[in-house]
């Protein structure tokens, strides 16, 4: 008989089988290495941003005891329960009483690095609680910005001996600054704060929920659900996916023609900017929406018409508990992607310098993003950790966002 | 080609009737010419090889066929006399008229007893828990379910097995009271012994319901029904009580198609 073998035995078959699992091994490796690089780089963007941001949430602070009792400050109930008790007491000397004792703890030098607004802190402190006018009190008031500079080694070399005297006394101290959570924007990098950014993005993402959301979802639901497949429809679905590719400063330029031409004195308001950011985020909600309508089972629908569903029943009843957790997941997609939005909310104004948190929907805003955009500007050394520590913030709230996604996905979520 | 009708059928009430049907998808002619008197007291079956246009003709008796865009329906089909397509009557009423049962059971992935009260819900049958809980317990003994779930009515329907899910969209389809119940193919996603319960349960609903049910299985349709529809092509070749349909067949082709020739 013939000693041939068969063709899966040969030893030019082994050679390509060997270049096939060769083929699998790099493939395999350079998946790997993908992996690898974006965890890398991952991982440096979160070490950096936590190193810097650290610094952000901490200042340099200096002790000053005051005694009150001296200071001859009428403590007078009434009218520091006054909305403008501040000005009451700066009109009574309270600048003048902060520099004095400043400059009996630190010295001349060192008093003139207390931060020009300190007097403030001071006075908030009293309004607060106007009996610590009867005894002495320890303010831990701010440096100036050089100052502190100087404290960690940077700036003029007279500031670095000043700082590094100070803080040998135990007079100059890095301390954690929590304010930096209740505050908003300043120009002195020591005073700045993120609440105003904050909560002008929560304002914002709140309108921009309340109108995409709806709007979205019904858009969906009628395009999969209602409207006949014809030219327009087709037409109507093509430009919903072109208008998810559109670059974000198109839709402020069209934010502050229509919007800000309807509502003239609304520049900076979260509501407009929550309505601009809605027009990006519909799109997303509309295409996920209707992939997830589709992806509900024919059976479902055949099912509840076979009793005798209504149309509308068949929709509230079946298609949209099923279809909710894909639509609730393309929504916070569409929602995170808003809230690292910058282009089009400076076309509408809202890079201006807000030094107070907003008070509602109309009052001037700026959002987290902007707010990491201006600071990243700024001159002030200062500014650098301040920036890292407001990027932490808003990764801590996208994060935020995303956790509330992956529970209420889950929450809904249902087999069939 | 007329249908050729067993001459000794001797049914007076029809519940619907059919009078030349046909059914197209876009141009497509699915069902060409089909006339047929679907009787009150018993089992039809339709019979045929796949793609007979037999599913078709039975979403026409309960306008399931209005989901699908291209299709269209030609001739009349009436429901006591009424014409389904053209009278005032409602597809929403039709439908809580005629239900309807699926090849794949597609219970609703709520808990059993929603899937059971859902129909008499929306149509208000019920105003009141009590009320829900009889029609719930009557449907569900009525499809032979109600020992085998009653101490789980809140698991998800979807849990039961691919039998015990059948014969919840069964009590589903019961609960509204229907006249009419259409079986797409009923059983052929279920075993020997799951099969033998449907059928089992649908003897003893004849009688109670006009049911009509669409088999592959020609020993399905002589064991269940009493009268037999034959469709080949899309036309109804031939109709006449069961056994005179499996013993005596008038047509050449429901022959060759009973004695396994084809299909």
């Amino acid at each position: 008989m013939s000693d041939r073998l068969a063709p899966t035995r040969t030893a030019e078959f082994e050679a390509r089988l060997k270049k096939r699992y060769a083929a699998e091994r790099r493939f395999k490796m350079a998946g790997l290495g993908a992996i690898l690089f974006s965890v890398g780089v991952l991982a440096f963007l979160l070490v950096t941003m936590g190193f810097n941001g650290i610094g952000g949430f901490q200042r340099a602070e200096m002790d000053v005891p005051i005694d009150f009792t001296q200071a001859g400050l009428s403590g007078d109930p009434a009218l520091l329960a006054q909305p403008d008790a501040a000005q009451t007491l700066e009109a009574q000397g309270l600048p003048s009483i902060v520099d004095f004792y400043a400059e009996q703890q630190l010295g001349s030098e060192g008093a003139a690095q207390i931060s020009a607004s300190a007097w403030r802190l001071v006075a908030d402190g009293i309004i607060a609680d106007p009996t610590i006018l009867r005894e002495t009190v320890t303010f831990s008031l701010p440096a100036s910005p050089k100052l502190a500079a100087g404290l960690n080694g940077e700036g003029a070399p007279e500031m670095r001996a000043l700082a590094k005297t100070l803080s040998d006394e135990g007079k100059l101290e890095t301390k954690l600054d929590l304010g930096f959570l209740e505050r908003a924007d300043a120009t002195d990098p020591q005073q700045v704060g993120i609440w105003g950014a904050l909560k002008g993005s929560m304002l914002t993402m709140i309108v921009t929920l309340l109108m995409a959301f709806p709007i979205g979802v019904m858009a969906a639901l009628y395009l999969e659900e209602y409207a006949p497949k014809n030219r327009w429809t087709d037409l109507i679905e093509v430009s919903i996916n072109n208008l998810a590719a559109v670059p974000s400063i198109i839709f402020g330029l069209l934010g502050l023609a229509v919007f800000l031409w309807i509502f003239p004195n609304m520049r900076s308001a979260p509501l407009i900017g929550g309505m601009t950011l809605a027009l990006m985020t519909m799109p997303v909600i509309v295409i996920s929406g209707r992939n997830a309508i589709k992806a509900v089972p024919p059976s479902i629908r055949d099912g509840a018409l076979a009793v005798g569903a209504s149309p509308v029943q068949v929709v509230f009843h079946h298609v949209l508990p099923l279809a909710l957790p894909g639509i609730l997941t393309g929504t916070i997609i569409g929602m995170a992607r808003a809230l690292g939005e910058t282009a089009p909310l400076l076309m509408i104004g809202m890079r201006a310098f807000v030094a107070t948190p907003p008070q509602d929907f109309t009052s001037p805003a700026t959002v987290l993003p902007v707010q990491i955009f201006l600071w990243s500007d700024e001159i002030d050394r200062g500014f650098v950790e301040r920036t890292s520590a407001a990027i932490i913030v808003l990764l801590i709230f996208l994060l935020l966002m995303n956790g509330l996604a992956i529970y209420l996905r889950n929450r809904f979520e249902k087999k069939w | 080609m007329v249908t050729v009708v067993h001459p000794n059928l001797e049914d007076t009430d029809a519940k619907m009737s059919a009078r030349d049907v046909s059914v197209f998808y876009g141009d497509k002619k699915a069902i060409d010419d089909v006339s047929i008197d679907i009787p009150t007291k018993y089992v039809t079956a339709f019979i045929g090889p796949s793609g007979c246009g037999k599913s078709t003709f039975l979403r026409t008796l309960n306008r399931m066929n209005d989901t699908i865009p291209s299709a269209r329906v030609e001739g009349e089909i009436t429901l006591d006399g009424e014409d389904i397509y053209r009278s005032r009557m409602d597809v929403v009423q039709l439908r809580a008229r005629v239900g309807m049962v699926f090849q794949k059971p597609n219970p609703f992935p709520k808990s059993i007893y929603d899937n059971v009260a859902y129909g008499p819900k929306i149509h208000g049958l019920v105003s009141n828990k009590t009320e829900t809980d009889e029609v719930v317990e009557k449907s569900l003994r009525r499809a032979g379910l109600w020992t085998e779930v009653k101490d789980r009515l809140d698991d998800s329907g979807t849990a039961l097995s691919g039998g015990q899910q059948q014969r919840l969209c069964i009590a589903r389809a019961i609960a509204v009271d229907p006249e009419v119940i259409l079986m797409d193919e009923p059983c052929s996603a279920l075993d020997p012994i799951a099969t033998a319960k449907i059928e089992e349960l649908i003897d003893e609903l004849n009688g109670r319901y006009a049911i009509v049910i669409v088999t592959h299985s020609m020993q399905q349709a002589a064991r269940v029904s009493q009268r037999t529809a034959f469709f080949h092509l899309g036309k109804m070749v031939e109709y006449g009580r069961t056994s005179d349909i499996f013993t005596n067949p008038l047509e050449k082709r429901t022959q060759d198609y009973i004695t396994g020739r084809y299909g």
